[in-house]
Parts: structure tokens; C-alpha cells; sequence
């Protein structure tokens, strides 16, 4: 009996998120990197909240940027490096269908996880409550966005040995208009402005880079599979 | 040359790697129910060639074709009938061998947990189903990986070194599953350093040189 996309896409999927968590430092790392290096920034500027407060989105994404690259390399390398990526692209199901759940999961472990924990970053940063639910919502997708811009570099990059440097060079420059409006909306939100119009352009990049990116990551990894 | 449309066949291929000219015309033929053992010294293309045939790896000349079908064709249906096992075990060590099983044999086939614990038994593993493949043995690992071939119930079986590891019982089982395989209408391709004895099924060897 033939399995179905959608059925090896959910069994993908279990299979990368039984994986971290049998791996919970790993699961752990980014997260914890991200609160060390949000929490550093108001020890090393003066104790006036209304800078902290200035500074607070532009704080925030960077470190959510860096914190989600940290564990990309990871996505295909494991796979790459003990056989079992070739095990899966032999699977008889796409290999777009392996590369959307594996990049879909690694977004659960990270981005949604990130987001999660957002409001204890926000809070140390002085970011009103009032401006979660747009800071939240902006990490969400551009986290989003994010894992599917590293797939890409992760595709091309999982054959070098040395990949993790040349996976931030390609990837950072991409994230660049992330940053731009992801910081944007959040500095709107706790001006008490309306974020719409940043969130909006956020939302169409991620649209863009969900639909085209998982094109592009296939094509990178086939081509490091040979 | 086998011009046939049934079973595998290779003709005319040529694989460079870089300046490395590695398989150089090489043409082959499989019927079902037929198995082929690709011998040679390191660094013939024993391992590209295997590849090649899985589709793995795109030929620079020549073509792999399957029931008269060139296999880029026909991708998805041509990996559901095969199973490859490659020279490394390919099992995440994190995963207990029967998770192993399932993720891998899951996107084959709609699987039950008992035809795999099956399949484990049969390579002689059941007893190491639940245990992290972190803390198996190599020997204990291929077995798990040659229980993975057999629960995807593939016809044809492409094998890269598959005695590596084993004990002397481990190769007679490996020796009995191949020839159980091949006699119920399957075929295999096997690469391996020395002889392979499979009792009555009808064998073929194929050097690759230099």
C-alpha cells in the first residue's frame, strides 16, 4: 500500500521532532543563547529605560536571528553525515516532501520556540505588554521566513565540512529585510502606532520564501547528494 | 547486450569524479529472480556504480533504465520497488531500532509494528528492537539495516558491501536471505570483496577494473 504526501509528511515530521527531543541540549542551545544575549544588552548600556527601550526591537530580532542560524546547520547535516538522508531521498516520496517537513519541524523546535519564550526577553527589555502580541506575531513569521532561507543555505552547504560560517554568510544578507521590518513592527507596537503596514510586508515575504524556498532548497540538496 | 524491457539494466555508463574517469563504459543487466555480484579491487566505482543505479547519481553518458523505462522517469515508482543499503548502516543513532525501521520502511509502505519486529527477528536483532542504535554493535547495526531491505519488500535489492561486520552466522543468514530473495522472484545487486557462495541461485559476477 502506497503511503500518501501528506502521511510521510507527518511521519517527517515526527521523526525530526523525536529527534530533538532525544537531543534536548541541542533543543535547548538556541533558546538559551538567545536569552544570554538579550539579557547582556541591558547590563552593558546605561540604566535608562527609554534607550533600552530604543534599542529593544532592533535587540530582539538580531538575537532571534542568531539564535535560529545557530541550530540550521543541523538541518540536513545529521542526515548527510550517517547515510540517512540518501536512506530518505530513496524513500519513493518526493524529496520536497522530506525538505518541507524537516524544515517545518526545525521551525517548531526553534521559531515557535523562540516565540515562546519572547515575552521573558520582552519583559527584561522593557517592551510594554501591550506590544507582545505584534512582537510575537512579527517572530513568528519571520522566524518562519528564516527557516526557510536557511533550508536553502543548509542544502547547499551540507556537503562542506566547514559549512556553518559560509551558511551565515548566505543566509544573514537574505534575513537583512526580516530585520528591517520584523524590528519595524515591533518598534511601531511599543510606540503604540499601528504595526499593520510592517507586519504586512512581512507577512508577504514569508509568503514568497514558503513557496519558492522549498523549490530551491531541493534543487541545493540533490545537487550535494551527487 | 540486453535489450529486453524486463529487470535492470545499465548501458553504456560513464561516471567521471572530478578528473577521475571512475566507471568507464560499463553495462549490465538484471533479471528478476537473477543476482549480480559486482566485484573489484578499492577504487573501482563499485560503490558510484551502486549509486548510479539508485539514482543517487546522474550518469555523465549512458543510462540506467527499469522495465525498458529510463528510472529519472520514472523516480518515485522505481524507488518503491528498490531497497539500497549502503556501506555505512544508515541509522540514527539517537532512534531505537525499530524507530529506526519505521521512519524509514513508514515512507515506503503503510507498515505494522509486528512486520518489523518480524523483519528483526528474522536478521536476528529482535532482542536490540528497542534499544538506541547508539548502543549496537556494528555487527548488530548492518543486521538492523539488512531487517530495514527486507520490511520494505522491495524486488530489487542494491547491497554495498553487506558481509562487512558480520560474524560467521551473520554471513550464512545474510548468504540463506539473498538466496530466499532471489528464489521468490527478486534480484539483487551486491557489492562485495570476496566470493559470495549463495547455494543454487543462479549468480552472475561482473569485475570492474581499473
Amino acid at each position: 500500500m502506497n503511503v500518501g504526501v501528506f502521511e510521510a509528511f507527518t511521519l517527517v515530521v515526527r521523526r525530526e521532532l523525536c529527534l530533538s527531543f532525544r537531543r534536548p541540549e541541542q533543543l535547548l542551545q538556541p533558546l538559551v543563547f538567545f536569552l544570554i544575549v538579550t539579557t547582556l544588552f541591558p547590563l552593558g548600556l546605561s540604566l535608562q529605560l527609554s534607550l533600552l527601550r530604543d534599542m529593544s526591537p532592533g535587540v530582539l530580532w538580531v538575537a532571534a536571528l542568531l539564535s535560529s542560524l545557530l541550530s540550521l546547520d543541523a538541518l540536513f547535516k545529521g542526515d548527510a553525515d550517517d547515510g540517512t538522508l540518501e536512506q530518505l531521498a530513496l524513500s519513493g516520496q518526493g524529496l520536497m516532501v522530506i525538505v518541507v517537513a524537516k524544515t517545518c519541524a526545525h521551525w517548531l523546535v526553534t521559531g515557535a520556540a523562540l516565540v515562546l519564550v519572547s515575552p521573558v526577553v520582552g519583559t527584561a527589555l522593557g517592551i510594554p505588554v501591550a506590544a507582545f502580541a505584534t512582537m510575537m506575531l512579527s517572530l513568528g513569521v519571520g522566524t518562519l521566513t528564516l527557516s526557510w532561507l536557511g533550508a536553502i543555505g543548509a542544502g547547499l552547504t551540507v556537503g562542506l565540512k566547514r559549512g556553518n560560517v559560509l551558511l551565515s554568510l548566505i543566509v544573514l544578507p537574505l534575513a537583512m529585510p526580516l530585520l528591517i521590518f520584523g524590528a519595524g513592527a515591533t518598534d511601531r507596537a511599543i510606540s503604540g502606532t499601528n504595526a499593520a503596514g510592517a507586519l504586512y510586508f512581512l507577512a508577504a515575504l514569508c509568503v514568497f520564501t514558503c513557496t519558492l524556498a522549498p523549490f530551491a532548497a531541493t534543487a541545493a540538496l540533490r545537487i550535494t547528494l551527487e | 547486450m540486453n535489450t529486453a524491457a524486463d529487470g535492470l539494466s545499465v548501458e553504456r555508463v560513464h561516471v567521471w569524479r572530478g578528473d577521475r574517469h571512475v566507471l568507464k563504459d560499463v553495462s549490465l543487466a538484471l533479471r528478476s529472480g537473477e543476482l549480480l555480484h559486482v566485484a573489484g579491487p578499492n577504487g573501482t566505482g563499485k560503490t558510484t556504480l551502486l549509486r548510479v543505479v539508485c539514482g543517487l547519481l546522474r550518469p555523465e553518458q549512458g543510462q540506467v533504465t527499469w522495465l525498458g523505462q529510463s528510472i529519472a522517469a520514472i523516480r518515485a515508482e522505481y524507488q518503491g520497488i528498490l531497497a539500497y543499503a549502503s556501506h555505512e548502516p544508515a541509522l540514527k543513532a539517537d532512534l531505537t531500532a525499530l524507530e529506526n525501521l519505521r521512519f524509514a520502511v513508514g515512507l515506503k509502505r503503510r507498515v505494522a509494528r509486528d512486520e518489523l519486529r518480524d523483519s528483526l527477528r528474522r536478521t536476528g536483532v529482535e532482542a536490540c528492537a528497542d534499544l538506541p542504535a547508539r548502543v549496537l554493535s556494528a555487527g548488530q547495526r548492518r543486521r538492523v539495516a539488512m531487517a530495514r531491505v527486507i520490511a520494505m519488500q522491495a524486488s530489487l535489492w542494491l547491497l554495498d558491501e553487506p558481509f562487512t561486520n558480520l560474524d560467521a552466522a551473520g554471513a550464512d543468514m545474510m548468504t540463506s536471505l539473498l538466496q530466499s530473495h532471489v528464489q521468490a522472484g527478486g534480484s539483487a545487486l551486491v557489492v562485495a570483496h570476496h566470493d559470495l557462495m549463495v547455494g543454487t541461485a543462479p549468480m552472475r559476477r561482473l569485475e570492474l577494473g581499473p
